[in-house]
């Protein structure tokens, strides 16, 4: 099972990109636990200075916007 | 170049809706169609222009370039960069962190930070066709110079000593290393933007366009409704004869009000254009329009994850004390122009 954390301070578009990765996993069959990342801190361990971001399995792969439909399938099915 | 939106106002106002042209609610409807026929076309047009140009300019990148500069150019570039670059307010604490695990003294953190919601394109863009170019070129001024000069006032009274511990060691840990990060980053190959092309710019400004007037939009309604109502309501010479040059304390009391109160730069500036128009001083509207958009609270609070009270109660009475000066000043001097 993938664990799949959005980075960012609880704006629209983080909610919205936790949302998309859901329902994309949801029609692609994928296991996968979505966590929303708010604190302060812990973002800034991931270097990350744009959000929202998304990290896969502790592995940075995406930041600063919503992340397309496209990218989002691919990484879901890699 | 505008008087096509004055054309199309007159003909939806007074030709196809039938109001009078004598009424105070045609007058204000009037208004209302043409500041925001004008201000949706122009927004449209020149975000995507804008986009086009600074399709390779992030946060990121900039953070780069200010990590190890010398402190007398780093506010300045600071509160510039704070100007052109693009991002959204709710990224400001991943900013704040990220520039000061870079190692970037918290002064000129903090003028990028202060800049960067008073000045960009869409406020640039209506102060020139609300207010006139010479007014525009004195809000970018102030605006710059509120940025750097609280960024120097922050760093001269050591305002890192009151950042919350975690940022401050990564603060700390981010001057030692900064010489061999900054060293890093010159060894990097090419940069992005050399390796964009005219088809992804096109793509980046697009996809800006729709997502800069898809949240401004709104905005821009709430403010061009608002100052057509003062326009159309409020009688001529109430402002005036209540909040003119003759009060002092209108000024403080403007900031005042104007610093919990939140409103973005689209929003605020056709309420300047109105307020100006119904003889409230040059300098009290500046003052409160720009205290409204440089600080807010939900900012406050957002910022309390990386500062003390202490810092955030400093930062308050810095801004007070920064629009109230500037409201005093052009009360004084805008007049003799």
């Amino acid at each position: 099972m993938k664990t799949i954390k959005v980075l960012g301070s609880g704006c629209a578009k983080c909610t919205k990109t936790a949302e998309l990765i859901e329902k994309l996993a949801a029609e692609l069959g994928v296991d996968v636990r979505v966590i929303k990342e708010t604190d302060a801190q812990t973002i800034m361990t991931y270097g990350v200075m744009s959000t929202p971001a998304v990290v896969i399995d502790e592995q940075l792969i995406h930041s600063g916007s919503i992340p397309t439909q496209v990218d989002v399938s691919g990484w879901l099915q890699s | 170049m505008f008087e096509q939106f004055t054309h199309l106002a007159d003909w939806l106002v007074y030709d196809l809706a039938g109001f009078s042209v004598t009424t105070k609610a045609g007058d204000a409807l009037h208004f209302f169609v043409e500041d925001t026929a004008k201000i949706f076309a122009l927004l449209l047009v020149m975000i995507y222009l804008i986009a086009l140009v600074r399709a390779s300019l992030n946060v990121e990148r900039v953070r780069d370039y200010l990590a190890g500069k010398h402190r007398g150019v780093g506010y300045l570039m600071g509160a510039g960069f704070g100007a052109v670059t693009p991002f959204c307010s709710c990224s400001s604490i991943p900013v704040f962190l990220g520039f000061t695990s870079a190692g970037i003294p918290v002064g000129i953190t903090m003028a990028f930070l202060l800049t960067s919601p008073l000045i960009n394109e869409v406020a640039v863009l209506l102060l020139m066709s609300l207010l006139g170019w010479q007014f525009t070129v004195l809000y970018i001024v102030i605006g710059m110079a509120v940025g750097v000069l609280g960024g120097l006032f922050l760093d001269s009274i050591r305002a890192e000593r009151w950042l919350q511990s975690f940022a401050a060691e990564a603060l700390k840990r981010g001057q030692q290393s900064s010489v061999s990060l900054t060293a890093e980053a010159d060894t990097q190959p090419g940069t992005e933007s050399n390796q964009m092309t005219l088809v992804e710019r096109h793509n980046f400004a697009k996809a800006e366009m729709l997502e800069i007037f898809g949240r401004v939009w709104k905005w821009v309604i709430i403010g061009v409704g608002l100052g057509a109502a003062l326009h159309g309501f409020v009688p001529d010479g109430w402002i005036e004869a209540h909040l003119g040059d003759g009060q002092w304390w209108s000024v403080p009391a403007a900031v005042g009000l104007g610093i919990p109160l939140y409103s973005n730069a689209t929003g605020v500036i056709p309420v300047m254009e109105s307020l100006i128009g119904n003889g409230l001083p040059v300098g009290t509207t500046l003052a409160f329009c720009m205290s409204t958009v440089a600080a807010s609270f939900p900012e406050f609070i957002l910022l309390k994850q990386v500062m003390q009270w202490r810092l955030l109660a400093i930062l308050f009475a810095m801004l007070l004390c920064a629009f109230t000066l500037v409201g005093w000043i052009f009360n004084y001097f805008y007049p003799m122009f």
